[in-house]
């Protein structure tokens, strides 16, 4: 039994004990892809109808390679951490929700990972 | 002070969201969500591509080739307006996090600057990436 009032429970780091972080995080990556999407936006449209040796070429420069392995690690991570509020604010079952959250999580790394080592390959060469 | 009052059955509920004319920023807000969903599938989509092609140069040409059909076009041009919207609103949202633009008039055409940016960068992106080959690039 507590005797604390309900306003000094979600004080400080507040009910979740997470504070702001996961706002931050958000906004982090936000800013991060706003400039990384519209570098990868203006190469895709460039590669448009491209074979396979223009995307060697491509990702054949390390500084390309470098920031299509950022945009994937922030889109994903900004993808999930969205992704986890819309089912919070959605799936009002507890069992769901949790194992829906933890599966967001869990194919996000998955995808991501794919994602990044595809990027590394074809760095590397193919 | 019982820490679950009986008095709370009897608080007022906020009003269904039915209840209210849709307007720009209601509109715009839902479409954020939309399309930030939308587009956590439609990365996936790139993911495919870009493990396509270090896969193999036969794979990655069929992944080109249904890139460039019909149902192709249709889910690469969703994604564009995808993308565009969520990144136009997306900066809409951070400058009102810096607590600029919040009012009802400036929130409105923020709005509409939005949708309409969005709707140009999709055409320009169709017409630039199926224009005819062998162009300037």
């Amino acid at each position: 039994m507590s005797f604390r009032t309900p306003l000094g429970r979600v004080r400080g780091l507040g009910s979740a004990k997470e504070g702001t972080h996961h706002w931050w995080a958000q906004r982090v990556t936000a800013i991060a892809l706003v400039p990384l999407t519209v570098w990868f936006v203006v190469s895709i449209l460039m590669l448009a109808g491209a074979d396979r040796g223009a995307i060697l070429d491509w990702l054949g420069n390390p500084v390309t390679a470098g920031l299509l392995v950022m945009t994937i690690l922030a889109a994903f991570h900004h993808g999930q951490l969205g992704l986890q509020v819309v089912i919070e604010d959605y799936v009002h079952n507890e069992a769901w929700k949790i194992g829906l959250i933890v599966f967001v999580k869990l194919a996000a790394l998955l995808f991501g990972g794919i994602g990044i080592v595809s990027v590394l390959k074809l760095a590397f060469g193919g | 002070m019982a820490s679950d009052p009986p008095a709370r059955r009897d608080r007022p509920l906020s009003p269904h969201l039915q209840v209210y004319k849709p307007q720009w920023t209601s509109v715009l807000s839902i479409l954020h969500r939309i399309t930030g969903v939308a587009l956590a599938a439609g990365t996936l989509l790139l993911v495919w591509w870009l493990a396509a092609a270090a896969s193999s140069a036969e794979y990655f040409a069929w992944v080109q080739g249904f890139m460039a059909s019909g149902i192709g076009l249709v889910l690469l041009i969703g994604w564009a307006f995808a993308l565009y919207y969520h990144l136009c609103n997306g900066i809409r949202h951070l400058f009102w996090d810096a607590g600029i633009g919040l009012e009802l008039g400036p929130a409105r055409a923020s709005g509409m600057v939005v949708v309409a940016a969005a709707a140009a960068l999709t055409v320009l992106s169709a017409v630039l990436a199926l224009a005819p080959q062998g162009g300037p690039a």
